[in-house]
């Protein structure tokens, strides 16, 4: 069920340039389903920015009833969000949406999780819970600088991790599909830009690939059909999905993108 | 005591606050949150006679204190919300008010006249004011005489009281108002959005793939007020109002203007239980203020005795 709550911040960390890590205390998280799923946030407390802001839940922990996200600072709403401290509460709506289904690979199996960018923080969830199924995870997870790049030491703690920046300035030069060629795996499952899920799905149709798209929302709940894409067996009809309520998360080659 | 019942041409409303059309869907994603009977009425999303899938995305883009969008009347068509939406919302004890779209004006008549057969349906709202669709809807809205016939001819076969939703982008509402009040119109609604645009900063392209949208939110309150004050005082229709209501006191300040209801739109986005929050702080509000019943609140701005007595339950 989705909830509205006021969550009392615990902490609140820059771990790279404008990338945040925000972990707050929740009642709702015991509504959380799947890795992948996101929370609406109102950054401001007043009419400005007036609409939530969605944002991923990048870890979660239902015993001490809190969970983390991670964002980039770059408009009004997460310039606000970024100045907020321990103790200060946020309008919380959510859990929202379907996140990463783990039941498409077993133990055993090996499935690769790219991110990129800040596309990167709802693996993490996904990367733990995989690693607790006994699945092998590898991870593939591209930025644009070095300074940019987060969470590689928490990547890695759950299995081999390559991360890769376009100017080259940390690890390996060039994009995710670069690296991809080598590595061996039954599944993946990738969050990022709509050019990076775009070469994935032309690239890997032959593998179970699950992608997490991204759209400007309005309501988060469905309601105010700002998000909705097109299906890929109907690219000119009426028939849709909303990203919000139907995704975040669809199967490669279900929705056009 | 009931501060809140009010009564229109076919409508008896439990409290005069219902959601806007296109901003609650058909009602299914806020009954996760409440129960939809709490309300005065649902105003649900516009109809059209085939299913229409609306605009390429972006559909939304922020704005100060508001929003834009462009859907496109997305909506599943006349048949579909007949057998599945209609049926699925008579499970509230709740008056729906069906808005009608379309292109030409059988288009509007067609949906008219099937959907003001369903049983809880007791009102219908005529968007001939969606700015976001390149053939009808606001091409009816802005020309009077356009909208006055097509008024008539809905009001001929629709089966509840037809009230009329208005544009702001218009020279003279009032005019407006007159023509559709002299085609027969049991109410008028206003304001739908407004006009506007949003260009982005990297590109210096327009954010909504449909180039313009509706500004809508707390930044066009002031304009539907001015609009509802000068309109309320030239006809003799009621008037449901809207346009950045968020609080109490805003609704309020839309009677004071001289609406009779009020409904919220954008509001639903921001905080998915916004009406049943004012629904609950208006009578508290009333009392404050000294009203015992929120029709005297009505006109006030424009007449200090202020009520009519149909507004009185």
């Amino acid at each position: 069920m989705i909830q509205k709550e006021f969550c009392p911040i615990i902490s609140q960390t820059e771990i790279a340039e404008d990338i945040f890590e925000l972990t707050v205390k929740a009642c709702l998280v015991s509504q959380i389903k799947q890795p992948g799923q996101f929370v609406h946030i109102k950054a401001a407390n007043a009419l400005d920015p007036l609409l939530r802001r969605p944002i991923s839940i990048s870890s979660f922990d239902q015993e001490n009833e809190q969970f983390t996200m991670i964002y980039r600072k770059e408009g009004r709403g997460t310039s606000l969000l970024a100045k907020m401290e321990p103790g200060m509460e946020l309008d919380i709506l959510g859990p929202l949406g379907n996140g990463f289904p783990i039941e498409e690979v077993s133990s055993e199996e090996t499935a690769l999780l790219v991110g990129g960018g800040i596309g990167v923080p709802p693996l993490f969830e996904l990367s733990k819970q995989l690693v607790a199924k006994g699945v092998n995870v590898i991870h593939v997870l591209g930025f644009q600088t070095e300074s940019a790049v987060f969470y590689e030491q928490e990547f890695l703690k759950n299995g081999e991790t390559y991360v890769t920046t376009v100017d080259g300035t940390y690890g390996i030069q060039g994009f995710v599909t670069d690296v991809m060629g080598n590595l061996r795996f039954e599944c993946i499952y990738a969050c990022g830009p709509t050019s990076m899920l775009k070469a994935l799905e032309q690239h890997y149709s032959d593998k179970k690939l699950f992608l997490s798209l991204e759209e400007r929302m309005g309501c988060g709940i469905g309601a105010c059909f700002a998000c909705v894409c097109r299906l890929a067996d109907d690219p000119s009809g009426v028939s849709y999905k909303k990203v919000c309520s139907d995704g975040p998360v669809f199967r490669a080659g279900e929705v056009l993108i | 005591m009931n501060r809140l019942h009010v009564e229109l041409p076919g409508l008896k409303l439990k409290n005069p606050i219902m959601p806007a059309s296109g901003c609650f869907g058909f009602g299914r994603e806020y009954s996760q949150f409440y129960d939809l009977s709490k309300l005065g009425a649902i105003m649900i999303k516009a109809t059209t006679v085939e299913p229409r899938f609306g605009n390429p995305t972006p559909r939304v883009a922020e704005t100060d204190a508001g929003m834009l969008n462009a859907i496109g009347l997305q909506n599943p068509g006349l048949k579909k919300v007949i057998s599945e939406e209609l049926p699925w919302l008579s499970q509230y004890d709740v008056p729906i008010i069906a808005n009608v779209a379309g292109s030409l004006e059988e288009d509007y008549v067609s949906v008219a006249r099937e959907i003001s057969k369903a049983g809880n349906v007791h009102a219908l709202e005529l968007n001939i004011s969606c700015p976001n669709v390149k053939t009808g809807g606001i091409a009816f809205g802005t020309i009077p005489e356009v909208a006055k016939q097509l008024t008539r001819k809905v009001k001929e076969v629709s089966r509840v009281p037809v009230y009329v939703k208005l544009s702001p982008n218009v020279t003279n509402i009032v005019e407006m108002a007159k023509a559709v009040e002299d085609g027969g119109a049991d109410g008028l609604t206003m304001i739908n959005t407004l006009v506007g645009m949003r260009l982005d900063l990297k590109t210096g392209k327009p954010i909504l793939a449909n180039i313009t949208g509706g500004l809508s939110g707390p930044a066009i309150k002031p304009v539907a007020i001015r609009m509802i004050y000068e309109v309320s005082q030239a006809v003799s229709i009621p008037i449901i109002g809207m346009g950045g209501v968020q609080s109490a006191e805003d609704v309020i300040e839309y009677f004071y203007a001289g609406a009779s209801a009020v409904a919220v739109g954008t509001a639903n986005f921001v905080d998915p239980l916004v009406c049943p929050t004012i629904i609950e702080e208006l009578p508290v509000l009333l009392k404050k203020l000294g009203f015992e019943h929120i029709s005297e609140c009505r006109g006030r701005s424009w007449n200090q005795h202020g009520q009519l007595a149909y507004h009185r339950a």
